[in-house]
C-alpha cells in the first residue's frame, strides 16, 4: 500500500511560515491568494493485509511520530496497489 | 551528586555544559551515550542544544525514540532531576515529559543573542539558588523556541507555577519587544508538575563566567547542585 501522509499547522496555531509566504506571494500580484498554510508531505511504503489496516497503522504512526498532534493537523490517503 | 549530559548525533553543547559543571563548578559530570540506557547512576540528567538527529521531521521528534530516552523517562517518573536545554527541551516536550510544544520562532530567523528572563517561581529545583522576580541575562541561539500549549494548559500551569522563566525587560518587565521568538505569554522555561523536569529555551551553560558575558547562568547549575547539598 502506498500511504500519503500530509501534515499542516494546527488550525489557530500561529504558523509564521505560511504567514510569510502568504505576504510573498500577495507581492508578487497573486491577489487572491487567501490564507497559506506550509507543512509536510510524507509518502512511504507500507505492508498491510487491507486498506483498513493501513489507515489503522496509518493513523497511529501519524499520532506516534510523524505529526506533532498539539501544534499540527494531519490528514492520509491510502493507495492500494 | 553525579551529574550525566547525554550525547545525541548533532547534539552541540554536550562539551560546553559539561564545561561548566565540571571545570567551572568543579562538579563531577559525564557524558551519556544515546544508544546507551544506562544512567550510571547519575542524580541530574541534563539534555543539551543542538539538532539531534539533524532536527529530522520536528526538533527533538528522533531524539525522543533514542535508548536513552527510555532511561531518561524512568529516571523522571521515578523523581529523578532532569533539565532539557534549548533542543533539550524541545526533546522533553517531544517526549512528553513536559507540557507544550515548541515551534518556529514568530520572526522566522535564528535569533543568537542575550535575552532577560525572570524567574517567576524559585521555590523549585532549578531555581532555588535566585530569587523570586530575580532578571537573570542569558543567550538564546534557536529557530524554533515560540512555546505553544493550549489557552486552558497555560492557564493550569501559571496556577501551578509551572511557568518557571519568563521573557521580559532588562528591568524585570513586561514586555512583547524582549519576547524574541514570539513565545505564548513569553514564556521561557517551564516544569513539569512535579517540578523534576525542567526545559528552557536560554542557555545557562553558555553563561557561566565572566568571560562569556555573564555568570547568571551559574544559578541554574548552582540550585540543582544544592538540591544535593
Amino acid at each position: 500500500m502506498l500511504v500519503k501522509v500530509f501534515v499542516t499547522p494546527r488550525k489557530g496555531i500561529l504558523d509564521p511560515q505560511g504567514r510569510v509566504v502568504e505576504q510573498s506571494l500577495r507581492s508578487l500580484g497573486f491577489e487572491g491568494v487567501g490564507s497559506v498554510q506550509v507543512g509536510r508531505y510524507i509518502v512511504l511504503d507500507l505492508e498491510a493485509a487491507s486498506a483498513a489496516e493501513a489507515r489503522e497503522i496509518a493513523r497511529a504512526m501519524c499520532e506516534r511520530l510523524l505529526a506533532n498532534p498539539l501544534i499540527e493537523d494531519y490528514r492520509f490517503e491510502v493507495e492500494a496497489p | 551528586m553525579k551529574w550525566g549530559v547525554v550525547r545525541f548525533p548533532g547534539s552541540l553543547d554536550d562539551d560546553d555544559a559539561l564545561h561548566a559543571l565540571c571545570n567551572v563548578m568543579g562538579q563531577k559530570a559525564r557524558a551519556l551515550w544515546h544508544k546507551d540506557e544506562n544512567l550510571y547512576g547519575v542524580d541530574c540528567v541534563v539534555l543539551p542544544g543542538g539538532f539531534s538527529y539533524g532536527d529530522y521531521l520536528r526538533c527533538g521528534a528522533i531524539a525522543r525514540f533514542s535508548p536513552v530516552m527510555k532511561s531518561v523517562a524512568r529516571f523522571a517518573d521515578d523523581g529523578g532531576l532532569v533539565i532539557g536545554i534549548c533542543n533539550g527541551f524541545q526533546i522533553l516536550c517531544e517526549a512528553h515529559l513536559l507540557p507544550g510544544a515548541l515551534t518556529r520562532n514568530r520572526s522566522l530567523a535564528f535569533i543568537c543573542e542575550p535575552v532577560t528572563v525572570r524567574v517567576e517561581n524559585a521555590a523549585t529545583p532549578f531555581t532555588r539558588a535566585a530569587r523570586g522576580g530575580e532578571v537573570l541575562r542569558l543567550p538564546i541561539k534557536h529557530g524554533e523556541g515560540l512555546y505553544v500549549a493550549s489557552e486552558g494548559d497555560l492557564s493550569a500551569m501559571e496556577e501551578r507555577g509551572q511557568v518557571i522563566l519568563r521573557y521580559c525587560g532588562a528591568d524585570g518587565s513586561d514586555d512583547d519587544t524582549a519576547n524574541p521568538n514570539g513565545s505564548m505569554r513569553a514564556i521561557a522555561g517551564v516544569a513539569n508538575e512535579r517540578f523534576n523536569v525542567f526545559g528552557l529555551m536560554p542557555h545557562p551553560e553558555h553563561a557561566v563566567e565572566a568571560a562569556l558575558g555573564g555568570e547568571d547562568g551559574l544559578k541554574i547549575f548552582r540550585s540543582i547542585a544544592a538540591s544535593f547539598s
